[in-house]
């Protein structure tokens, strides 16, 4: 295929992603908002009040960037294995593998398809946030990067659970077993620093925590991460090896045909 | 220059189940093909191959001289394939099924939507563009399939029996389409179960049975193996016995339906005329169904047996 021709084609698989989520809209973009709100008002508003400060922050101010990642990252790893596993499901992957479609824009427009709700996600998010709490951004340029590089992360994974996935069950032990702990266990609702020691030192082995608090430090400007000795740029090189490794994964497999080749 | 090539292709399944051992096969640009064979034959599994879904153990197979490995995405521009189930997302519309599988080709917008139109007029299903494909019919689900393969006009199109289990109104109108559209020179390849679809539409043909080519001939000498053929006459005054001096097999199916079977080599001028002899008036006649069915059934049957082909 000429890069024109790929060009197009990837277009269409993301016109195709963003129209399947967009359709189904009251499932896909409504009930972050509505949990976001409950957080909010349960959290934020009636909890927090008593907690008062939270790593130098109002709790509110504080929960808000690691609220934004929860949905961030959730929605992008959702969208891609619901979507892909239900093509595999349906065999309408067949589409896209008798086609001249090289394998690397397969996972691109999946990708950019998990990215593309992800932000609109956080984006909804952030806006619902600004209902509670005047929120100001401390580095643009950081947020807008982690946000994205953190949905083309998940955006990965979820693929490669897709990929693996032979069952509808198959597509939710990963996020029940295994990213709902650790996003909740990776700083969105308090500063590790509260945590004795020994689990400060267990939570260091948490990627999402890099995320979070990445997230935390470009609106706040201030995170646990430089409190526990690492700086931002680590966060950042931690996100990107992941993002590598990940991909790389991703296209042996599709090479190899795991998942949807017989 | 050959539509496909395949040499010794083999694929064998995880435990073990070879489902393709060393098959050959060539089919000529232009041509309309009949690829049969019973159920688990390995029909399927060698258009697995031929489309990417199915990953060959070994072998080599070219697509217009394009080797699938070499030029992975060069051959595939040449190639379209309905599968044997629908393999659509449902809850689409008509028309973006259709005009997305054009994207995907990396067809411009314009052309898309063109070629989408296009197919979608040819094949009766222009109205239903708007509708949700989970909302229509079989046979327009099939419809839909067809013009999704078309859409990035293939050179070389491969249907993997496409008028199972749909009316006969559409499997003739299906048949009429696909003879038009490799009139206009698309090479086309069929499998079905419908062996008088194979005889009516394909001019060559290959039948397999457990992985292995059994016979790849034209359809037109296969038929003439036969060593004999029925005629169904129907008659116009009504027969109750049959007259004992026929000298032909024959069978008086009912009081108006007469059916005789002739040997190779026998004219069908001297029947008329033992027919007329005996007061047996012909209004109508024709070949029995299933000519196509009896040499077929004889080629797996030696196949299982071990025995010649």
């Amino acid at each position: 295929m000429t890069p024109l021709e790929q060009y197009r084609a990837l277009l269409t698989i993301l016109y195709k992603e963003i129209h399947r989520f967009m359709r189904i809209w009251t499932q896909t973009l409504i009930p972050p908002a509505i949990m976001i709100m409950l957080y909010f008002v349960i959290f934020g508003t009636l909890i927090g009040k008593r907690i008062g400060q939270m790593g130098g922050f109002d709790y509110m101010q504080f929960m808000i960037p690691g609220l934004i990642m929860m949905s961030v990252i959730s929605n992008s790893y959702s969208n891609v294995v619901s979507s892909f596993f239900g093509q595999k499901f349906a065999r309408s992957i067949e589409e896209l593998l008798i086609t001249p479609l090289p394998h690397y824009l397969i996972l691109l427009g999946w990708v950019l398809g998990g990215v593309a709700r992800g932000l609109l996600v956080g984006a909804i998010v952030t806006i619902v946030s600004l209902w509670f709490y005047d929120l100001s951004v401390n580095n643009w340029s950081l947020s807008i990067f982690v946000v994205i590089s953190t949905s083309i992360l998940f955006s990965l994974g979820g693929f490669l659970n897709a990929l693996f996935a032979e069952s509808f069950d198959d597509i939710s032990i990963i996020p029940t077993f295994i990213m709902q702990p650790l996003i909740y266990l990776g700083g969105v609702f308090y500063s590790i620093q509260l945590l004795p020691s020994f689990w400060q030192t267990v939570s260091l082995a948490n990627p999402i925590l890099y995320m979070i608090n990445a997230f935390r430090y470009s609106i706040l400007g201030a995170s646990d991460l430089e409190a526990l000795g690492f700086s931002i740029n680590y966060a950042i090189f931690m996100i990107i090896g992941f993002i590598v490794l990940f991909a790389s994964i991703c296209l042996w497999f599709l090479h190899k045909g795991r998942g949807i080749r017989s | 220059m050959k539509a496909l090539s395949i040499s010794n292709l083999k694929k064998e399944y995880a435990g073990g189940l070879q489902a393709l051992k060393g098959i050959d096969l060539e089919v000529s640009q232009g041509d309309f093909f009949a690829l049969l064979g019973p159920n688990g034959a390995g029909k399927s599994t060698t258009i697995g191959v031929i489309s990417s879904l199915v990953t060959k153990t070994s072998g080599q197979v070219k697509i217009l001289d394009i080797d699938i490995d070499e030029s992975h995405s060069l051959a595939k521009k040449k190639l379209g394939v309905v599968g044997q189930e629908v393999n659509f997302n449902q809850f689409e519309k008509v028309g973006d099924i259709i005009r997305n599988q054009a994207g995907y080709h990396g067809l411009s917008f314009k052309e898309a939507r063109e070629n989408a139109k296009y197919y979608m007029q040819k094949l009766d299903i222009w109205d239903k563009r708007n509708e949700q494909a989970r909302k229509l019919s079989g046979g327009m689900k099939r419809r839909v399939m067809v013009a999704k393969a078309l859409v990035n006009n293939p050179e070389l199109l491969i249907l993997d029996e496409p008028t199972a289990g749909v009316d006969i109104e559409l499997r003739r109108s299906l048949w009429d389409f696909l003879t038009e559209i490799n009139n206009e020179g698309t090479t086309i390849i069929l499998t079905t179960h419908y062996l008088e679809e194979a005889e009516r539409l394909c001019r060559n043909i290959a039948i397999i049975d457990s992985g292995e080519i059994v016979e790849n001939t034209s359809m037109q000498e296969l038929l003439t193996r036969l060593e004999e053929e029925t005629f169904v006459f129907d008659l116009k005054n009504p027969l109750q016995t049959l007259p004992d001096n026929l000298g032909y097999q024959a069978v008086l199916e009912n009081p108006q339906k007469l059916k005789v079977t002739i040997g190779k080599g026998q004219g069908l001028n001297t029947i008329f005329e033992v027919l007329s002899n005996s007061g047996i008036q012909i209004s109508s006649m024709r070949n029995d169904t299933g000519r196509l069915e009896e040499l077929f059934m004889g080629l797996v049957d030696s196949n299982l047996n071990g025995g010649e082909r």
